[in-house]
């Protein structure tokens, strides 16, 4: 079979790729692009101007055409059909036969005729090369107008921002902007962002003349205003490219377009056209996921099968800048076929409109502006006539904190996922029946997810539902090895009292065990038992840090940081650290958490290093470990004239008191003298600031990537009841909570939050109070400092090397630079 | 074929267990396991290929779905113990892997074909 395929563009490679996938018999395929380039996401083209690159774009690579057997013929476009031999002649004059043709020949850019778009520094928006003319064109360019408010039309403007030019303008000529997506209300909300973000927005505006001799220097409408410029993109629509067509007989459209039946075939059954060339029943689908359902269509055809195109579901939704744009099922229905409900939220710039049937049980179409979330569950209610909510406002407004929008709706088998690469709801559960019960697996077996993304939120609880469909119960399970969860895994582990990760893993658990529930066990049995971490049954199943008691960094050496509770250090104690860094050429850098941190140790020179501190009177501070970190300190009453309390001293016992404690995570504290909270205390795990008649003890807070305030826990207590509430509460979360979730996370997740905790902790709502406080004392009784003991056993000391053969030799590829008059690790 | 070209590494006494240790091979790098609770022994290069860091002797040794594997440290990129390949990332290249045995206590490494990979690259830009 010699199939030759006219274009390559993304449904022209999407066709390829569909088609050698079904391994077709003898298959000849031969492509002919007009481009230079492969086939490239044109849906994401303005993304070349925030720092993709051609590479990143091309859908495959160039190697992939002849590695799948296809004959590529780039830069060479087709110039003639001759239907009645079934050949075709390239403009470099091959001619080649064929027994099917397939014309994705795709679009140009639609150029409205106006007087002077000849002129120098006037572009369309359409190919790599246009981007490469604007891009040039760009640099000398101060402002940047843009004809055309539609989906393209928008992606211009955010090249046009991502060039750098601060002043850019949209004209568009209907009343509003996106006029095929969206009403005027969704676009005042959308013209409001633009403007924020530096583009200014002209609708109802006609473009009558380009000023300016050879080059632009502005526009001048219908009603005779003129807006100055020194570029113009026009991205006003696009037009079918049907002239290859046309010059052989085909078919096409009085407004162009090749025109096709359910079979994507034109008058001539040999000849088929796909994607932005193709006009099905009047119309041109300009949008990548129907022209991927046409070479579907194709293939399917080609191989047999019965497959037809009925059209396409408009919906959309995209990020314009950031921006969230949807629109779905008929968005402006209205009057007497519809109610319109309508959310306009102008202080927020969130605009939802949805229309619902006259009796009120259908939801026909709607808008989303602004805020899309709901788009997937909407869409999805809206293709597959769902039932929706008796009064349908709670579709778009949530009240409550879970009230309004639940997804507890049941899509139809039927019910297309992902548009991308057309896969419905029934292919994905049966990819789960199967066995795929990952999404990752899931998207390897479907291409579900693959393409924008979009669906991913659907398909994963598609997966969940369905795994629970068999009777599977989802549950934070800690990894293959181990079907329990991580507070299961403790209870269990202390009931069958076991000390080592082999030991639990042959009682509790299968397989060999993983990176993952290797370290979560060692930290259940360092919370239990607090055994020296590093014996050797258990020392190689500690992260690497736990391991060489120490942090690995760049370069593979690793840092240093003693103890220094409360952050309070004597001069003697700064001079040791001093002398030692120097010794061993160390980078020193303040700690966030009032210590001291000595960077770059080859992994020999640890024992030596610590030996050393020791000697000075330092012990481990646990940097390494998902264990207590700090106790920060302000100053307090000793010498601040505010102090009400030492907090400096009820800091040093608070860490030596839960120094070593190893947690599901790590833990960090903080101690303020007074309310002015100089130690930052309510950013912290747990956190004390002094009263006028005692302490408050705050908990569960944390900084990092989502920074939280720590909550009110007791108020006004004294220095022992503070300890004792600190031992419930960490001894709590050390028993309950998942691996490496930090205590905000934890208490995020427990239901009735914080007056269940401070139920549990203050007044034993579950009766284990005095359990969880004999369990602390354990730990807290059981503290050795691990470098000490480790220093002082040769059987251990002696693992502290780079080379098993040769232990007195450093890494010789570890490498140096200098920086500010110290070293810091060669980049990566 | 090349000749096998075993060289002493340590002895059996002087592993961890369920872990691995670095080995010296003129200037190269050798990651040698001992996986007790499989009772197998594995070598592979000690140079991760993801940020090039010489630390995976000081990975965790594991297992997904029976086949053994080892996670860098770094970024725990796990790879196949049996065929070096990153079972985590696709675009991640693979490691080598070395033949092991165990004679009266003392471990083996068969390094012939350490510097293969370096002859060929040396070939290919001569042509």
């Amino acid at each position: 079979m010699k199939v030759i395929v006219i274009g390559n563009g993304m449904v022209g490679q999407k066709f390829c790729e569909k088609l050698i996938a079904k391994k077709p018999e003898q298959l000849e395929l031969t492509v002919f692009g007009e481009e230079t380039l492969p086939a490239y996401d044109r849906v994401h083209l303005s993304e070349y101007f925030a720092g993709k690159t051609v590479q990143d774009l091309c859908m495959k690579p160039m190697g992939w055409y002849p590695e799948n057997g296809i004959n590529l013929h780039l830069g060479d476009p087709i110039v003639e059909i001759d239907r009645s031999n079934k050949t075709v002649t390239s403009f470099d004059g091959k001619q080649l036969a064929y027994d099917y043709l397939v014309l994705a020949t795709g679009s140009a850019a639609f150029v409205p005729s106006i007087s002077g778009v000849d002129k120098q520094g006037v572009f369309v928006y359409r190919t790599i090369e246009d981007l490469n003319l604007i891009w040039r064109h760009a640099k000398v360019a101060r402002s940047a107008v843009v004809i055309g408010g539609g989906l393209l039309g928008l992606e211009a403007a955010k090249a046009c921002l991502d060039l750098g030019i601060k002043d850019t303008h949209v004209i568009e000529f209907a009343p509003r902007l996106m006029p095929r997506q969206i009403d005027e209300g969704g676009s005042y909300i959308l013209s409001q962002k633009l403007k924020a973000l530096g583009i200014t927005t002209h609708t109802t505006k006609n473009t009558a003349v380009i000023l300016g001799n050879e080059t632009i220097t502005g526009l001048m409408f219908a009603d005779g205003s003129i807006l100055s410029t020194d570029m113009l993109v026009i991205s006003a629509g696009i037009k079918p490219r049907d002239e290859l067509a046309k010059k052989c007989g085909l078919h096409t459209g009085h407004r162009g377009g090749i025109i096709v039946n359910e079979h994507m075939q034109t008058n001539d059954p040999s000849v088929y056209a796909i994607g932005e060339c193709a006009v099905y029943e009047g119309m041109v689908y300009g949008l990548v996921a129907p022209g991927y359902d046409m070479a579907e269509v194709v293939v399917n055809k080609l191989i047999g099968g019965t497959k037809t195109f009925t059209g396409f579901d408009m919906s959309t939704k995209l990020k314009l800048i950031g921006i969230d744009v949807a629109s779905f099922g008929d968005p402006f229905i209205a009057d007497e076929d519809a109610r319109s409900i309508i959310y306009h939220d102008n202080h927020n710039s969130v605009y939802k409109r949805i229309n619902v049937s006259n009796d009120g049980k259908t939801l026909l179409g709607g808008i989303l502006v602004g805020d899309a979330e709901a788009y997937n569950q909407l869409q999805q209610i809206c293709v597959n006539k769902l039932a929706i909510p008796p009064s349908p406002v709670d579709l778009i407004v949530k009240r409550g904190k879970d009230g309004g929008t639940g997804t507890s709706f049941e899509l139809p088998d039927s019910a297309l996922i992902c548009s991308c690469e057309g896969v419905s709801k029934l292919t994905i559960s049966e990819a789960v029946n199967a066995g795929n019960e990952s999404f990752d697996a899931v998207k390897k077996c479907t291409g579900a997810g693959s393409g924008c993304g979009g669906c991913t939120p659907m398909v994963k609880d598609i997966i969940a539902a369905t795994l629970k469909k068999q009777g599977k119960i989802i549950r934070n399970v800690v990894c293959e090895h181990f079907n329990y969860s991580r507070q299961e895994l403790y209870d269990l582990v202390k009931l069958k009292n076991l000390h080592s990760f082999d030991e639990v893993l042959d009682t509790l658990g299968s397989g060999d065990g993983c990176e993952v529930c290797r370290p979560a066990v060692s930290s259940i049995l360092a919370s239990l038992w607090n055994d020296l971490i590093i014996k050797k049954e258990n020392a190689t199943s500690q992260d690497t840090n736990d391991r060489f008691l120490a942090n690995i960094q760049k370069g593979g050496t690793y840092s240093v940081v003693p103890r220094v509770p409360g952050g309070e250090i004597t001069p003697d104690k700064l001079i040791a650290i001093g002398q030692v860094a120097k010794k061993y050429n160390l980078y020193t850098k303040i700690t966030g958490g009032q210590r001291i941190d000595l960077f770059g140790a080859h992994l020999n020179d640890l024992p030596l290093i610590w030996e050393e501190l020791i000697a000075a009177g330092f012990e481990s501070g646990h940097a390494y470990g998902k264990a207590l970190r700090t106790v920060k300190s302000c100053v307090g009453s000793t010498w601040c004239r505010f102090g009400l309390h030492d907090s400096v001293s009820f800091a040093i016992e608070i860490e030596n008191r839960y120094k070593g404690l190893r947690a599901p995570h790590k833990i960090k504290s903080a101690v303020s003298g007074c309310i002015r909270e100089c130690a930052e205390a309510q950013s912290k795990d747990f956190g004390i600031i002094a009263t006028e008649k005692g302490w408050n003890l705050f908990v569960c807070g944390n900084g990092g990537s989502k920074p939280q305030h720590a909550l009110l826990l007791a108020a006004d207590v004294d220095s022992a009841t503070c300890i004792k509430y600190i031992d419930r509460f960490l001894m709590f979360y050390i028993k309950t909570a998942d691996p490496l979730t930090r205590t905000a996370t934890w208490l995020n997740k427990m239901e009735g939050g914080i007056d269940y905790l401070r139920n549990v902790v203050l007044h034993d709502s579950l009766g284990i109070a005095a359990e969880l406080e004999a369990e602390m004392q354990l730990l807290v009784d059981h503290y050795e400092c691990e470098w000490k003991k480790a220093v002082e056993t040769p059987e251990l000391r002696k693992r502290f090397t780079h080379f098993i053969n040769a232990p007195e030799t450093k890494d010789p590829t570890i490498a140096f630079e200098t920086l500010r008059e110290q070293k810091k690790a060669a980049g990566w | 074929m090349t000749e096998n070209n075993w060289i002493y590494a340590c002895n059996v006494a002087d592993m961890p267990h369920n872990g691995g240790v670095c080995v010296q091979y003129g200037t190269e790098q050798i990651a040698l396991y001992y996986f007790t609770h499989r009772d197998e022994w594995y070598a592979t290069q000690n140079l991760c290929p993801h940020r090039q860091q010489m630390a995976l002797s000081r990975g965790m040794l594991g297992s997904s779905l029976g086949e053994p594997k080892v996670a860098c440290p770094f970024h725990k990129k796990t790879f196949s113990l049996t065929d070096g390949h990153c079972m985590n990332d696709e675009a991640c290249a693979a490691i080598k892997i070395y033949p092991v045995k165990i004679q009266d206590g003392a471990v083996f490494i068969d390094v012939a074909s350490i510097y293969s990979s370096l002859i060929t690259s040396y070939e290919q830009e001569k042509m």
